[in-house]
C-alpha cells in the first residue's frame, strides 16, 4: 500500500512536471513580452533589451525552465540592482503587472474558490444523489418523470443564466439577500453563508441535474445485479437490502466522479466567481488572461492540474477502500 | 409429522407486461418436491424454468403471478412480503447460477453468509460469523476461517459456487432451488459440486429443486424430472423413465441431441432445428409444433389448433402432446 502510494506519488511530481514544461513552451512561443511589462508603458526598445538580459528572458528555454522550476523549491529574485524583486519559496514567478508574487496572488484567492467548490459540491450532492435514488427506486411513477423532466430542463440552463436570474430575484426584486461578496468563514460564519447561498445554487444547479441523472441510471442498474437478487433470496428487509447491497456499489461511480469535478472547481470556478465578481481564483484566471499577465496564467494552469492530479489520487484511493476488487494485493 | 408435500405447486402462471406486449412466461404448471427428492426442470432458455422458481421465491419483480404454490401447507402466491421475506433463505434457499455476480463484491464470503443468518436468527455478529465459518467448512471449503475473511473475487469457480451453496444452506433450510448451479464451472468442478448437493440432501433431507438446461445434470441427481418448452409443462415422468421412453417430441429431442458413449461408430448428433418460440407471440397450438420431428413427418391439425394438455400416459407419467399414444 505503501509502495502503491509512493509510486503514485512520484507519478504525479513526474505529470505535474510534465505540465509545467508544457505550459511553458506555450507561453514561450506567446507574443506577450514579460520584459516589456516589467519596464513600463514608455520604454524605450534598449531598455527592455537591457530588462530582458536582467530578468534571464534572453537565455535559452531549457535555462529559464530550469531557473523556474528550482525557484519553486528555492525562489529567486528577479533583475538586479534597485529593481531587483525578491520571490521567496515557493516561487511560482512573479506578476509584474501586480507587483507580487504569483503564490501570494493565488493564496489570497483561494479560500474564497474552496469555499465556492465545497459549498457547491455539498448542495449538489445532497440534491442530485437524493433525487436520483428517489427516482431509480420510485422508477415510472409521476415522480420519477417529474423529477427526470425537471433535470432535462435545470441541466439546459447555462450558469451564466441561473447566476443572472436569481441575481435579479432574489437580490434586485425581492431583496432576500445582500448581493455577494466574499467574506471569511472565521470572521463571519453566518455572512459566508448567505453571501455564498446564491453562488453555491447558481453553480451547483448544473452538476445536481446531472448527478442526479447518473445517480438514477446507476442505481437502476445495480438494482438489477444478481447480487441484489441474493441479498432479497436471503431474506434481507428490502431497507438493507437497498442501502447496503444496492447503494453502496451504485454510488461508487457518483464518489469518482465527485473527485473529478471537484478536482477542477477548486482551482476556481472561472464563470461563477466572474458573474458574482468573487475574488476567487477564477477570477484572478479571468483577469489575468484580460491582461495577458503569463506568469499568474502558468501558476493557475499549475495549480489547477495539482488539485486534478490529486483527486484523482484521491478517487483512487477511495475506491480501493469502497471496493476490495480495487485492492492491489 | 405431516401430510403436506414440501413443495406442492398447482398451475403456476407468471405474466410480464412490456411495452411490446404481455408476455406469458410460465402458463400453468403443477409439480410436487418431496423431502429428501430432487425435482429436475428442464428446458432451453426462455422455456420459463428460472422464472417459475424466482416466482416460487416471490423474487419475481414486476410479474404477475397466479395459481398456488404451497411450501409445507403455506400458501406462498400473494403472500404479504413480509410473510414471504421470513422464508427466504431460512425454509427455502436459492443457489443461483454464477456465484462471482450473485455473491456481493463489497463483503468478505463470510460476512455474507452471517448476514443471512442475523437476518432469521438474530444474535452477535461473532456468533453469526462463527457460524458461517461451521457452513464453509461443511461445503468442504478448506480452511474456512481465513477464508470466510476473503472477498468472492479471490476465490476460484468451484469455491465460489460451494460458497453459494454454504450461504443457501446456513439457516438450514428445507427447499433448496438450484438454478443452474453448475452451468459456469468446469466440468471436473460441476461433478464435485453435484456430489456436494447430493451429499448434504442425504444428510439433511433437502427437497431440492434442480433448474438446468443440461440432461447430463438431471440424469446424475434427479429423482422426477419436468421438461418444459415454451413456458409450460412438455413431459413429467420420474427420472428413469423419462430417460428409457420418453413420450414427448420434445424431450426425444433433447436426449438425441445428447453425445452418448454407447453410441455407434460415426453415429451424428441430431439437434433440434429452429429456436425456442418467441413468448410474445407463440405459435398457435402445440408450442413445438413448428420444430417438431412427428409433425414434420405427419401434418397434424390437432398440433396447430388448441395447446394440447398434459395426460397420464403411465404411472406417473404425463405428456403433452396428441402423438403420445404413437411414440408409446
Amino acid at each position: 500500500m505503501i509502495g502503491f502510494l509512493l509510486r503514485r506519488l512520484l507519478a504525479m511530481a513526474a505529470t505535474l512536471l510534465a505540465v509545467c514544461a508544457l505550459t511553458f513552451a506555450v507561453f514561450y512561443l506567446l507574443p506577450s513580452d514579460p520584459a516589456a511589462q516589467f519596464c513600463g508603458k514608455d520604454c524605450s526598445a534598449d531598455r527592455i533589451e537591457l530588462v530582458r538580459q536582467q530578468l534571464g528572458l534572453a537565455d535559452p528555454l531549457a535555462v529559464q525552465f530550469w531557473h523556474y522550476v528550482t525557484a519553486v523549491f528555492a525562489g529567486r529574485s528577479y533583475g538586479t540592482g534597485q529593481y531587483a524583486v525578491q520571490c521567496d519559496f515557493p516561487c511560482f514567478g512573479y506578476s509584474f503587472q501586480s507587483a507580487q508574487p504569483v503564490w501570494d496572488l493565488m493564496t489570497d484567492r483561494l479560500p474564497t474558490s474552496v469555499s465556492l467548490a465545497l459549498g457547491a459540491a455539498v448542495l449538489w450532492l445532497l440534491l442530485g444523489v437524493g433525487a436520483g435514488v428517489l427516482s431509480a427506486l420510485r422508477r415510472g411513477t409521476w415522480l420519477d418523470r417529474t423529477l427526470m423532466i425537471g433535470t432535462i430542463g435545470i441541466a439546459a440552463l447555462p450558469v451564466y443564466f441561473t447566476a443572472m436570474i436569481l441575481l435579479y430575484l432574489v437580490v434586485s426584486v425581492a431583496g432576500l439577500l445582500p448581493y455577494p461578496r466574499y467574506i471569511a468563514f472565521g470572521e463571519d460564519p453566518v455572512g459566508w453563508t448567505t453571501n455564498l447561498i446564491l453562488p453555491w445554487i447558481a453553480l451547483a444547479l448544473l452538476n445536481a441535474a446531472i448527478y442526479a441523472r447518473m445517480t438514477r441510471n446507476s442505481v437502476i442498474e445495480t438494482m438489477a445485479e444478481p447480487y441484489v437478487r441474493t441479498a432479497r433470496a436471503k431474506g434481507l428487509r428490502e431497507r438493507r437490502v437497498v442501502g447496503r447491497h444496492g447503494l453502496r456499489p451504485a454510488l461508487t461511480p457518483v464518489a469518482t466522479m465527485l473527485g473529478m469535478d471537484l478536482g477542477g472547481l477548486l482551482a476556481g470556478a472561472l464563470i461563477t466567481e466572474s458573474l458574482f465578481s468573487l475574488p476567487g481564483i477564477g477570477k484572478l484566471f479571468a483577469d489575468s488572461l484580460n491582461k495577458a499577465d503569463q506568469p499568474v496564467i502558468m501558476g493557475i494552469t499549475l495549480l489547477a492540474s495539482f488539485f486534478i492530479i490529486s483527486s484523482n489520487l484521491v478517487v483512487d484511493l477511495v475506491y480501493a477502500w469502497i471496493d476490495p476488487r480495487a485492492r492491489l494485493s | 409429522m405431516t401430510s403436506h408435500p414440501l413443495l406442492d405447486v398447482h398451475d403456476l402462471a407468471v405474466e410480464f407486461t412490456t411495452e411490446e406486449g404481455t408476455v406469458r412466461a410460465v402458463k400453468g404448471v403443477d409439480f410436487t418436491v418431496e423431502r429428501g427428492r430432487t425435482l429436475g426442470i428442464v428446458g432451453e432458455s426462455g422455456s420459463g424454468k428460472s422464472v417459475t422458481s424466482l416466482a416460487v421465491m416471490g423474487l419475481h419483480r414486476g410479474a404477475t403471478v397466479t395459481g398456488s404454490a404451497k411450501l409445507d401447507g403455506t400458501e406462498l402466491v400473494g403472500a404479504p412480503d413480509d410473510d414471504l421475506r421470513k422464508l427466504r433463505g431460512r425454509r427455502m434457499a436459492m443457489v443461483f447460477q454464477d456465484a462471482l455476480t450473485a455473491l456481493h463484491p463489497y463483503f468478505t464470503v463470510g460476512d455474507q453468509i452471517a448476514e443471512a443468518y442475523r437476518a432469521h436468527f438474530g444474535g452477535t455478529r461473532r456468533a453469526a460469523l462463527a457460524r458461517a465459518v461451521d457452513v464453509l467448512g461443511d461445503v468442504g471449503i478448506p480452511e474456512p476461517a481465513r477464508r470466510a475473511d476473503e472477498h468472492p473475487h479471490q476465490f476460484s469457480g468451484g469455491m465460489r459456487q460451494r460458497a453459494m451453496i454454504a450461504l443457501a444452506l446456513s439457516c438450514e433450510p428445507d427447499l433448496v432451488i438450484a438454478d443452474e448451479p453448475t452451468t459456469a464451472l468446469d466440468v471436473t468442478v460441476q461433478a464435485q459440486v453435484l456430489e456436494l448437493l447430493m451429499r448434504l440432501q442425504q444428510e439433511r433431507g433437502l427437497g431440492i429443486v434442480m433448474i438446468t438446461h443440461d440432461l447430463g445434470v438431471i440424469a446424475r441427481v434427479a429423482d422426477d424430472v419436468l421438461v418444459m418448452y415454451g413456458g409450460s409443462a412438455a413431459e413429467q415422468a420420474p427420472a428413469d423413465t423419462l430417460f428409457t421412453t420418453p413420450r414427448h417430441p420434445y424431450t426425444r429431442g433433447l436426449l438425441d441431441s445428447l453425445p452418448r458413449l454407447d453410441a455407434e461408430d460415426g453415429a451424428e448428433l441430431r439437434s433440434i432445428p429452429g429456436s425456442p418460440p418467441s413468448l410474445l407471440a407463440p405459435p398457435a397450438g402445440c408450442a413445438f409444433h413448428p420444430r417438431c420431428a412427428v409433425y414434420a413427418a405427419k401434418p397434424d391439425a390437432r398440433c396447430t389448433g388448441e395447446r394440447p394438455l398434459l395426460r397420464t400416459v403411465a404411472d406417473g407419467h404425463r405428456s403433452a402432446c396428441v402423438h403420445d399414444e404413437v411414440t408409446a
